[in-house]
């Protein structure tokens, strides 16, 4: 018990302080919006199985390069092709006759794996160059940056197209050009925010003391650039899969038959007005889930950027 | 530093960047895995002859520095390859397309800055107020919708169920175009009086331009709010109020100006961005401008087009980025240029 009254006592203020920003948030309607949901995101995905109706079935295939990858494969019913939506079929059928609303269910599966993949990998290529350009400087800095701005001056959507459409169709290969696109706003959101910490004084202090400078950053620096970037993070992981749709909707990404958001909204367009349903609902699906993250990403901020918040 | 020298030294340092955006395209379009030369001769059953020829053509034969030599010295040169999907220069497929983005690019501008700006604004001066919350989610909506999808539903709605618009493409079917002067429908009407081609290419413009306008309007609006917040709080803002300043007379001549600094960046960069085409609005919308270009040569294999498409956007990007630190310097006599 001491120990924990203790412990209490001395982290007081910051206790203090994260108790003010929880109470913050909580006040923010739309941030609450946004948790909300991610959260319902979340337990779609988790309960897909029980939730959908329909289940694909993964088989192996050996592709074009000669490897092998898993590809996930619905049944096909052309008896109950573009049915529109009933109590059988929430969202109606699609040309296949797949239920689309199983197949959104799956495809949150999906989405959730491609934002998280290619934002966590931008994040971690961007802590590293920028930790170095930001703490080290000088020529180094200088070579970090300029290829940085060599990926800025080219617009996202462009620069992933070009890098997919090289590699080839496929959700995997949609996921190495989007990290491609991210990394260089990582990389200099983070040296950002290291050169800004690299002179407070505590740094100062750790460095006069001797420590490495591999523990300096990673202890002293890194931690309190952590706000913006986490705020960053939020918002991307929306934007990552609204890009990764875009994508794949203009037929580079998942192959035909895969339950992905921007894919099936590419396969309903021929079918736009017979059956909306075909391109509503994964069109719906896709806003709250961008929608999701940009609301807490935006409400983060807002309580985090001491700036703002009082 | 003068503004020309200034001017001066910018462009010297676009040529590194503008040399590494040539060394990535070429790296990009060097790793398709497709035999880019049978695709181009017509598939499988090709001519074994033609193959040869459309290599020795694209100089595929050559050890890669070479290659990379003879694409910068066309480069240079202002030629961008030929696009085999159009069979013709890309330079001249660009310059064809490029007059119906800048009309829907330029249009959707108009609309999203006005509109962005002043709501950013109430959204500042009434923050957490109901009419915040709601501006701020039509913003965070603008920019959570997949483009292609809003659209669609634009073209369900407007041309399906209420057909009060047309569909997709620049002119009716029935309508002659204008002559071509600038290539900007409604200008060349106006100027040789083509009423007809006016009213249709202005009903045609409605739906993409609306549609690249709200995605825009989302991020202007944001940023508007945003930097208005922090200005607000600012010392002299608080000394305009002390001195008993009218508060619309402080928001407005005070605040603003310094307000619209971040406004006017993200502002340009957008515009540069869409006049490099909007890729997905005009897939949709069958708009024959640059997004559609790339998005088909893209389809097609068609790297020389791709490739050439993105060197232009990267010229344009860089540019833009130029003329809006200028513009900054201009707006604010603090920032000095080249430090």
């Amino acid at each position: 018990m001491g120990f924990i009254d203790e412990w209490k006592k001395r982290n007081e203020s910051r206790i203090k302080e994260t108790k003010f920003t929880l109470s913050l948030f909580r006040h923010s309607l739309l941030s609450m919006i946004g948790l909300g949901l991610i959260i319902f995101i979340i337990l779609v995905a988790l309960f897909a199985p029980y939730l959908a109706k329909e289940h694909p079935t993964y088989v192996r295939l050996l592709n074009p390069e000669g490897k092998y990858v898993t590809e996930e494969r619905w049944d096909i019913h052309f008896g109950d092709k573009l049915l529109p939506p009933s109590r059988e079929h929430y969202f109606g059928t699609d040309d296949y006759g797949h239920d689309i609303f199983s197949m959104i269910v799956y495809g949150a599966r999906l989405s959730i794996k491609i934002g998280l993949l290619v934002v966590i990998s931008a994040t971690i290529i961007g802590v590293i160059l920028g930790a170095i350009a930001g703490y080290f400087g000088g020529y180094l800095d200088e070579f970090i940056m300029r290829i940085t701005d060599i990926f800025l001056s080219i617009p996202g959507l462009i620069l992933a197209m070009a890098f997919a459409a090289a590699l080839g169709r496929s959700i995997e290969h949609v996921m190495y050009a989007l990290i491609i696109v991210w990394w260089p706003t990582y990389t200099r959101l983070i040296r950002g925010q290291i050169l800004k910490t690299r002179e407070e004084t505590y740094v100062e202090a750790a460095r006069s003391l001797g420590t490495p400078d591999s523990k300096i950053i990673f202890k002293h620096i890194l931690p309190n650039t952590f706000a913006p970037v986490f705020v960053q993070m939020t918002m991307d992981l929306g934007n990552v899969v609204l890009n990764a749709a875009g994508l794949s909707f203009i037929g580079l990404g998942a192959n035909p038959g895969t339950a992905e958001w921007g894919l099936m909204i590419s396969m309903g367009r021929v079918y736009i007005f017979q059956a909306w349903w075909y391109v509503f609902f994964p069109g719906l699906a896709i806003v709250l889930f961008v929608l999701g993250f940009n609301l807490l990403g935006d409400g983060l901020r807002d309580v985090l950027d001491p700036k703002l918040r009082r | 530093m003068k503004l020309r020298d200034y001017i001066i030294r910018r462009l010297i340092l676009l040529i590194p960047i503008l040399l590494g955006v040539t060394l990535l395209t070429f790296t990009v379009s060097h790793i398709i895995p497709a035999d880019v030369a049978r695709v181009f001769a017509g598939g499988e059953k090709a001519n074994p002859e033609t193959i040869a020829r459309i290599r020795a053509e694209m100089h595929l034969d050559d050890p890669l520095y070479k290659q990379y030599y003879y694409y910068l010295n066309d480069l240079i040169h202002g030629n961008l390859g030929k696009s085999y999907s159009e069979n013709r220069p890309v330079v001249d497929a660009i310059k064809q397309y490029f007059p119906a983005t800048a009309e829907l690019t330029v249009l959707a501008m108009l609309l999203a800055i006005p509109i962005g700006i002043i709501t950013g604004i109430i959204s500042a001066v009434r923050r957490n107020q109901w009419i915040d919350h709601v501006t701020r989610l039509i913003a965070i909506t603008g920019v959570s919708i997949p483009i292609f999808w809003l659209a669609l539903m634009l073209q369900i709605a407007f041309a399906y169920k209420y057909p009060i618009l047309p569909l997709d493409s620049r002119l009716g079917i029935d309508v002659m175009a204008p002559k071509h002067i600038t290539g900007l429908y409604i200008f060349d009407s106006l100027v040789t009086g083509n009423f007809a081609a006016l009213k249709s290419s202005i009903y045609h413009l409605i739906l993409p331009a609306f549609t690249l306008g709200y995605a825009s309007l989302g991020i202007i609006l944001r940023i508007t709010r945003s930097s208005m917040l922090e200005i607000v709080r600012s010392d002299y803002i608080r000394t305009a109020r002390a001195k008993g300043l009218k508060e619309r007379t402080v928001i407005y001549k005070h605040a603003l100006r310094n307000a619209l600094i971040p406004t006017l960046t993200v502002s340009g960069l957008i515009f540069a961005g869409l006049l490099g085409g909007a890729v997905l609005t005009e897939t949709i919308f069958n708009w024959p401008g640059m997004g559609r270009f790339a998005v088909n040569a893209v389809n097609n294999l068609d790297f020389s087009s791709v490739m050439g498409f993105t060197v232009i956007m990267a010229i344009i990007m860089v540019t833009a980025n130029l003329i809006v630190d200028i513009l900054y310097s201009v707006l604010d006599p603090r920032i000095r240029l080249g430090e």
